[in-house]
């Protein structure tokens, strides 16, 4: 009985003494955080996938209570909504920003762009892009190893094993661009949402001229402006033969993919058009 | 016999073209020479497109310190000046010449007869160097006149001449030792004047006794210049071995050579540098080994540069069905052409067809941890370390380990039981590990 | 170049040695079969059937795991589970029975080699981790010791005996002198051809020897394990009975008996779990030489090198990280 009153009374005052140990411990090296750094953190999505440009949330929530204004602040997963929760914590004027999703601007598979030399090394596409320009034909096109799907964290980027391409799932995506920096090719861009996720966008990244990028893919850009003469709005330009479509500029009164000779330019979740030409444009209902 | 002790491995030697004397080969039709035949800045172009040039004639210039100029190999009309795919696949600068004739300029002497020009100053030296675009003909197309400007504060004590040629397969170094001894010997004597130095060796790996003998009984003729023969084991021809090898002296960790007092140049160059001071030649033409164990002619031949290497397997009797990969240099440093349009440039020593069995990689494996990668190593890094550190994006853990360190030898790859990438992800990391000290710098 | 015949481009270097993983692990069987001939030759029908069952269930075990568990392709035959199976067996006694044997194969495979990624990523040696599961689970059946010759043609029934090493433990417990003991103890020259009790492998430090240096002109290990081990067990036990020889055995006892030779030689060079550099060896066999002869002389176990190697084996990655090769041109800087 002795034994056990004592072992009670012991280990309860090596118990009391440590805690007051550790608090007084606690105590001498607290380190003072703004509170509403905590507060801030809490209303963001957790993620830590750095697509605000901070190394993790905690890091972003750091930074939004220390800056003046939440002007050059956003974080995409969270989108507008977390953006204006985090701006009523901090009692400031929440900016709304455009939604993107990512657009990834290659259409090239094995069908339209020959496959010229086979690829053996380790199979990541940072590490093909070091060695040489691809194993096609088209040396600006999508090296198809999957760096893209790897980076991205919300399962949003699958490699298509036929089309040997990256496929969005725009639900899934918030835009963080870690599939945009992981791309050594630089295929992948941010572009403006639309309403039903419809996009349109010249599906190509040739810098060389016509000829040479239309015998390397058969759906390539080849910088004939033929885009740019019917667009009404401004939207299109054209450098090293290749055009672009500004997503702000765009009306997406699909003008210019009907005229496109190569087809490179992409109408995403449209409706089927009523003329015979329809057969012959790459629509795409919706990424399954 | 000298060796370097740290580190090498044994590949088979497959020198299958050692005893073909070198050859001419005829002049294509058409040739595409790119602005970067050489390491730094690109020349700049001084034709235009129709302009009509002749063989010999400058047709870029030099565009920095670290740039040389470029001659034209051929005479005919430039087609084209524009981005056209190099062997990487990626479309660089480049100058297309339609061939016709082969008209030289005057100013080449193109007899063969020995000319030993000895009134030259060393600044005179080194000014033709440049003048003539000669660069390092192993393969690293260093400029030349730059390796022979001494920088302030440094001082040159030995040259060494590479005539190790450890890379299996290639021997256009082998034939030009035992065709133009005599010349390589002017050509090292220039290069001593021009540092200045007063002794040179001239470094070869014992399976050359041929050219170790002609050379050694060659050089008594010239005070300062001897012949050490190398154990075979490779790499004994990177010039961090060599200078171990010969001097006893390691090159410190991110420094040059000539922080130990050494200047190495390889047997080509010196060969190069005759030509360009004797002969008043510039250097548009090489000495490219086309082997390979199925090709139906094993050869070496004079090549002019921008030739497509099509053009040299055809002369080789054409490719061969059993074929894997086409090497540019050889196969442990060489790149694997995707195609055959691309040009031989300053810096291509050899072209090596491999058979498909010879040259496919085998499944990846764990890694099991025999340490034989940090045993091959003649750096002394872990190449298992620096890997996994790839893999895992770790690059400031690479940049302490050291990683800018490798020589890019390939001696860790080779001999992974496991058959892992381990240069692959050596070379992504020394890219990530430049490209932050590029930033840091800013 | 036709459409078929597609040039292959990867990154240097285009050619590679013939060297294999397959190849390493059949040279260590070749290595063990001295030992395990001279295990038959001793042990007989017992032998025969432990390396079986251990063999059998580890390649099993393997395959199983990787196939069903962990759903990547199986390496089956790679021999690295064949080598643990052997392995394990080399350190078992003859007559163990066949379930127990299976639940050290589970041990070693699943729990120390496969849990951790398999091939590679295991830190401690998995023939060792599934023994020392097996000494602590089953005290008793893995210290009964079969005698060598007598036990030939039975198994599960043979007549046992005491290692070298048991005899002296318990000797020097009952306070017998050294001189007593010594007539109890196997001649030397019978401890070396492996006349004594043990486990499979132990025995024959000659078989073992053997073994060693056809591994050692194979290259599959070097020198500086089993050296350091050996050596500083030699230095250890031949400080100690210098000191006082009626206390302690010599030297040349310590190298005969027990697991020592089976463990320098086999044990601790297994390149999955020791140091990368041959620095970090010589340090990993100095710690484990060392453990060994403090257990041997001052602890509870008559052997102790199943436990040191264990122990090293943690200490492996502390090892690897502070002792690195010397790099070509290491700029030291002063100050």
């Amino acid at each position: 009985m002795n034994t056990i009153v004592i072992t009670i009374i012991s280990l309860s005052l090596i118990g009391v003494l440590a805690g007051v140990i550790l608090f007084l411990i606690a105590q001498k090296f607290k380190v003072f955080e703004d509170p509403r750094i905590d507060d801030v953190e809490a209303v963001l999505p957790g993620a830590n996938c750095g697509g605000c440009g901070y190394p993790g949330c905690r890091n972003f929530a750091d930074a939004c209570v220390k800056s003046e204004n939440l002007d050059s602040l956003f974080c995409p997963v969270g989108g507008n909504d977390g953006m204006v929760k985090v701006a009523a914590v901090l009692g400031r004027a929440a900016v709304a920003k455009e939604p993107t999703v990512a657009v990834v601007r290659c259409s090239g598979n094995p069908d339209y762009r020959m496959r010229t030399a086979r690829y053996d090394s380790a199979p990541t596409c940072e590490i093909a892009s070091g060695l040489f320009a691809g194993d096609t034909a088209c040396s600006y096109g999508c090296l198809g190893l999957g760096d893209c799907e790897a980076a991205c964290d919300f399962d949003a980027i699958h490699m298509n094993p036929l089309t040997l391409l990256p496929e969005v799932i725009d639900d899934k995506c918030n835009s963080c661009g870690a599939c945009v920096r992981a791309c050594p090719k630089k295929i992948i861009e941010l572009r403006k949402r639309n309403k039903k996720d419809r996009k349109i966008f010249v599906s190509c990244v040739n810098q060389d001229k016509g000829a040479t990028a239309r015998k390397a893919c058969s759906v390539a850009c080849i910088g004939c402006k033929a885009c740019q003469k019917v667009c009404e709005f401004d939207a299109i330009t054209i450098g090293n033969f290749l055009a672009y479509i500004d997503p702000v500029k765009c009306r997406l009164c699909r003008k210019c993919v009907e005229v496109c000779p190569t087809n490179s330019i992409l109408e995403i979740n449209f409706p089927p058009r009523k003329t015979a030409e329809s057969e012959l444009c790459l629509t795409e209902i919706s990424p399954n | 016999m000298k060796t370097f002790r740290k580190g090498g491995v044994h590949p088979a030697e497959n020198k299958i073209s050692s005893g073909s004397s070198i050859l001419d080969l005829p002049v294509p039709g058409l040739v595409t020479v790119h602005l970067s035949q050489h390491l730094g800045v690109p020349a700049q172009p001084v034709v235009d497109k129709g302009d009509s040039v002749r063989t010999g004639q400058l047709i870029a210039k030099s565009a920095g310190f670290v740039s040389a100029n470029i001659h034209s190999p051929v005479s005919g009309t430039v087609q084209k000046i524009e981005p056209v795919p190099d062997i990487t696949g990626y479309p660089k600068m480049a100058i297309v010449i339609e061939v016709r004739g082969d008209e030289w300029i005057e100013t080449i002497d193109r007899t063969d007869t020995i000319v030993r020009p000895d009134k030259l100053s060393r600044e005179e030296i080194i000014a033709r160097i440049s003048e003539m675009g000669v660069v390092g003909m192993g393969g690293a197309t260093f400029p030349s006149h730059v390796k022979v400007s001494v920088p302030k504060g440094k001082k040159a004590e030995i040259l060494i001449i590479n005539g190790v040629e450890c890379e299996p397969y290639l021997t256009s170094d082998h034939r030009l030792m035992l065709e133009k001894g005599e010349e390589i010997l002017i050509g090292a004597g220039f290069l001593m004047r021009a540092l200045p130095v007063d002794q040179a060796v001239i470094g070869i790996e014992k399976n050359k006794p041929d050219a170790i003998e002609h050379l050694r009984k060659l050089s008594s003729g010239y005070p300062g210049i001897r012949v050490e023969p190398l154990k075979v084991k490779y790499p004994q021809g990177g010039e961090k071995q060599l200078i171990k090898a010969i001097t006893g002296r390691e090159v410190p960790s991110g420094g040059l050579p000539i922080d130990v007092g050494a200047v190495v140049h390889n047997i080509g160059t010196a060969f190069a540098v005759y030509e360009a001071i004797a002969k008043n030649k510039p250097l548009f033409e090489r000495v490219v080994t086309v082997t390979g164990k199925s090709l139906a002619k094993n050869a070496n031949f004079k090549v002019r540069i921008g030739t497509p290497v099509s053009s040299l397997i055809e002369a080789a009797g054409g490719l061969p069905d059993d074929t894997g990969k086409v090497i540019s240099g050889g196969p442990m440093m060489g790149r694997a052409l995707p195609g055959l349009n691309a040009p031989v440039t300053k810096g291509t020593s050899g072209i090596v067809v491999m058979k498909a069995n010879e040259s496919v990689r085998k499944t990846v494996m764990n890694c099991i941890r025999c340490a034989r990668c940090a045993s091959a190593c003649p750096m002394g890094l872990e190449p298992y370390f620096l890997m996994s550190l790839g893999d895992a994006r770790r690059w400031e853990e690479m940049e302490t380990a050291r990683a800018l360190d490798c020589m890019e030898c390939g001696s860790c790859s080779f001999t992974c039981p496991s058959n892992r990438p381990l240069l692959d992800y050596i070379r992504i990391g020394k890219t990530n590990v430049n490209r932050i000290l590029k930033a840091r710098k800013s | 170049m036709s459409a078929t015949n597609l040039l292959t481009v990867s990154h240097s270097p285009h050619e590679y040695t013939s060297e294999s993983v397959q190849k390493i692990m059949y040279r260590v069987l070749i290595a063990m079969l001295p030992a395990f001939a001279v295990s038959l030759i001793f042990f007989g029908l017992g032998a025969l059937i432990v390396t079986a069952v251990a063999v059998v269930s580890c390649m099993l075990f393997e395959y199983l795991i990787a196939r069903f568990l962990l759903k990547i392709k199986p390496s089956l035959w790679d021999g690295s589970a064949a080598v643990t199976g052997v392995l394990l067996a080399f350190n078992v006694p003859s007559n163990l029975p066949v379930w127990m044997i299976v639940v050290g194969s589970l041990v070693a495979i699943g729990v120390a080699k496969m849990s951790f990624g398999g091939l590679g990523k295991n830190p401690f040696n998995p023939a060792l981790a599934g023994r020392v599961f097996l000494l602590i689970s089953f005290p008793a059946q893995m210290t009964s010791w079969p005698k060598a010759v007598e036990s030939r043609f039975a198994y599960l029934d043979a007549t046992t005996g005491a290692t070298p090493l048991g005899i002296l433990k318990e000797g020097l417990k009952n306070g017998q002198p050294m001189s007593d003991l010594m007539k109890d103890l196997p001649e030397y020259s019978q401890m070396f051809l492996g006349n004594m009790s043990g486990s499979l492998g132990e025995i024959s430090a000659l078989a073992l020897l053997i073994g060693g240096l056809y591994l050692i002109w194979k290259k599959v290990i070097t020198w500086h394990i089993p050296v350091s081990i050996l050596g500083t067990v030699v230095l250890f036990t031949g400080l100690l009975w210098l000191i006082n020889p009626d206390q302690y055995t010599d030297p040349l006892f310590h190298l005969l008996a027990g697991g020592i030779m089976l463990g320098a030689i086999f044990m601790a060079t297994d390149m999955v779990t020791s140091p990368m550099t041959p620095a970090g060896q010589i340090i990993f066999g100095i710690g484990i030489g060392f453990i060994t002869c403090l257990i041997r002389i001052f602890g509870a176990y008559p052997e102790g090198v199943s436990f040191a190697i264990l122990i090293m084996n943690a200490l492996v990655p502390l090892i690897d990280k502070y002792v690195k090769p010397k790099r070509f041109g290491e700029v030291r800087k002063n100050g």
